[in-house]
């Protein structure tokens, strides 16, 4: 059993509730830092425990708070991202369900830090269920004291609000939220300025992840310090994983990540082998925009060398060999999966998702989806694979937002590992639509069925 | 149906506005969006939308802008029930294909179409964050996952006995 910091508490019967979460130690962290620490010592107690955004981009949170600005006279807000749209992430939802009061907790505790009084949480819209749910813990926390005016006497105020928003994906990007809390549209701004500078109503505004805001209640427990002995090198601490696809045991999982993917995939604490006995033949480790890898260069690198779950190790290899933990979104395809199909339907959902704002964003993702589907239907040809290689390089960095990044890279990794199944379908058309390309040599090479 | 908030609903929108500082309330857009779909039959009609335009004081065209860039807006009359099947890889690869086949055929609608007794929609949706419950379906602002055919019957004859009881 490894390390457990934020869903130690989740099957405590009642933990929604303020009585239960408290009575289990909850709000001593909010005590501790209202009462005992100064705003600098939260932001340095953060920067020691070496805790990466948990929203995707994993950059250092204590580096992006000690970057707010502080002009006189102006307020600060925090945001918390609550936009969860990545295909394959799911654990944002997991956390606010289930542990509503640790992230208002972590809300205060990083309000007081940043010295924002009034605190939004934006939560995508087809959550519609949680709002609920988070305003009885804010009500709740409210009535005991721990939020509204003066907390706990020291004369800090702080509200928190819950917005809704309409179902768009590009609205979890941190400029483009900030747009949708101003009643607009959801389309990313150009940075410079950054949000920590001019962010909601121009005002300086942190945006962070639910996750990232819930890991700070443990760090100002146990400190940060001792935090940043959990994990390994640059991953410290604990990372919750949504973990999806033809697994035994789908569900969201807190893992120190100092376990190797082979054990997260196989052992019965975690996702339990593949699904039927099949085989696995590829994963999307860190959500639909990281790129997919063959079993084969998932359980081990390039070099050989056991991959783990985390930051460094599963990048390890660029993106040659490698891909990126990113939002810990596990997608595990087995043996009868599609690499054509399921490529197809992730260019379609960016496609969907673009807010139209760059041509080559907007146009680009519909010519992927346009020429993968030819492929995937059988009509496709070799110079297709070709094209669909250029349209996605000339999309990646040619953009306003990592939008086009994320719509480029798992195309281009599809075709990097799976060229020949491509190919396949190009030279096959009929047999393509009746059958699978199937495993080939892309299996995983560990677990070989007797 | 009058596009006009009766007094609950404009409690609440006038508790959505509070939330954000003076001179900010176009803020509270998305979520009186939200509000008026349900207030007003599960879709925004012009009328509608040119109402949330003057309670907020915003100019018409602000409010079109952002009704028609968000998928959760219905800027057409929906059924009573609108399924909202998610068709995104993950769900995919767990068989979300062999659903949205058996809904169109035991509703005998395609996808953005609505059964003549005007009860059911179906629309094609994409990741709703319920991955690891695959395949699933939003309907309203409830998550149906784990879905099965046997499933699916079972939800469709629960809503056809509660349009039956009203
Ligand atoms: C297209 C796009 C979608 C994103 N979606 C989300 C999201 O749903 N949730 C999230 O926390 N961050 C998302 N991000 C990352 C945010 O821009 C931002 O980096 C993050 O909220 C910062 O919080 P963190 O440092 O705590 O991770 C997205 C970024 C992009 C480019
Ligand atoms: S990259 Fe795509 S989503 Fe991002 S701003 Fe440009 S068009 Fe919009
Ligand atoms: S892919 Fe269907 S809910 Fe995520």
């Amino acid at each position: 059993m490894g390390v457990k910091l934020l869903l130690d508490k989740a099957n405590v019967p009642g933990i929604r509730t303020y009585d239960v979460y408290r009575r289990e130690g909850g709000y001593r962290a909010v005590e501790k830092a209202l009462k005992e620490m100064s705003t600098e010592a939260i932001v340095e107690e953060v920067k020691k425990s070496g805790l990466r955004g948990r929203g995707g981009a994993g950059f250092p949170t204590g580096m992006k708070w000690s970057f707010i600005a502080k002009p006189e006279g102006v307020p600060r807000h925090l945001v918390c991202n609550a936009d969860e749209s990545e295909p394959g992430t799911f654990k944002d939802r997991y956390l606010m369900e289930f542990l509503p009061h640790l992230l208002i907790e972590g809300l205060i505790i990083s309000s007081y830090a940043l010295g924002s009084n009034d605190t939004y949480i934006y939560i995508r819209g087809e959550y519609a269920w949680i709002p609920d749910i988070l305003e009885e813990a804010i009500n709740e926390a409210k009535a005991n004291g721990f939020l509204g005016k003066n907390i706990l006497g020291t004369g800090f105020d702080c509200n928190i609000n819950v917005q809704r928003g309409g179902g768009a994906y590009i609205c979890g990007e941190e400029t483009a939220l900030i747009e949708s809390l101003e009643g607009k549209r959801g389309n990313p701004r150009i940075k410079p300025p950054f949000p920590a500078i001019q962010g909601l109503w121009m005002r300086p505004t942190v945006v962070n992840n639910v996750e990232t805001l819930a890991a700070i209640v443990p760090i100002i427990n146990i400190g940060g310090d001792e935090y940043a002995k959990i994990g390994v090198g640059k991953s410290t601490g604990t990372k919750l994983i949504s973990a999806c696809g033809n697994i035994n045991k789908p569900g969201v999982y807190e893992i120190d990540m100092t376990i190797s993917v082979e054990e997260f995939i196989y052992s019965d604490e975690y996702c339990g082998g593949i699904k039927g006995g099949k085989r696995l033949k590829a994963c999307i480790p860190g959500g639909s925009s990281v790129p997919i890898l063959p079993a084969n260069l998932l359980l081990k690198t390039a070099k050989g060398e056991t991959r783990y779950m985390n930051y460094e190790s599963l990048s390890d290899g660029g993106f040659a060999t490698g891909s990126m933990l990113g939002s810990g979104g596990f997608i595990v395809l087995d043996e009868d999966q599609c690499i054509v199909k399921n490529t197809l339907t992730l260019a379609r959902f960016y496609r969907h998702e673009s807010c139209g704002q760059c041509s080559p964003c907007r146009e680009g993702t519909g010519w992927m989806e346009k020429i993968l589907q030819k492929i995937e239907s059988g009509k496709g040809e070799i110079s297709d694979i070709d094209l669909l290689w250029d349209i996605q390089r000339k999309i990646e960095g040619n953009t306003i937002c990592p939008l086009g990044d994320a719509a480029s890279w798992p195309v281009a990794a599809a075709i990097r590992h799976f060229r020949d199944e491509f190919e396949w379908h190009v030279n096959n058309p009929e047999l393509s639509q009746t059958s699978n390309f199937g495993l080939q040599h892309y299996a995983d090479p560990i677990h070989v069925p007797a | 149906m009058a596009t006009i908030f009766n007094d609950t609903q404009m409690t609440e929108f006038k508790r959505l506005v509070a939330r954000y500082p003076e001179g900010k309330q176009k803020s509270a857009l998305l979520p009186a969006l939200h509000l008026a779909q349900e207030s007003f039959g599960g879709w925004l009609s012009t009328e509608a939308l040119d109402y949330v335009a003057s309670l907020l004081s915003i100019e018409p065209i602000e409010v079109y802008e952002v009704a028609t860039f968000y998928s959760m807006y219905n800027l057409k009359p929906v059924g009573k029930f609108v399924f909202e099947v998610c068709q995104t890889g993950p769900c995919m690869i767990s068989g979300s294909d062999n659903i949205i086949e058996y809904i169109k055929k035991t509703l005998d609608i395609k996808p953005g179409e609505t059964t003549k007794d005007g009860l059911f929609t179906l629309k094609l949706v994409e990741c709703l964050g319920a991955c690891g419950y695959a395949p699933m379906m939003q309907v309203g602002k409830i998550y149906k996952e784990h879905l099965t055919k046997e499933k699916v019957d079972s939800i469709i004859a629960a809503y056809r006995a509660e349009a039956a009881s009203n």
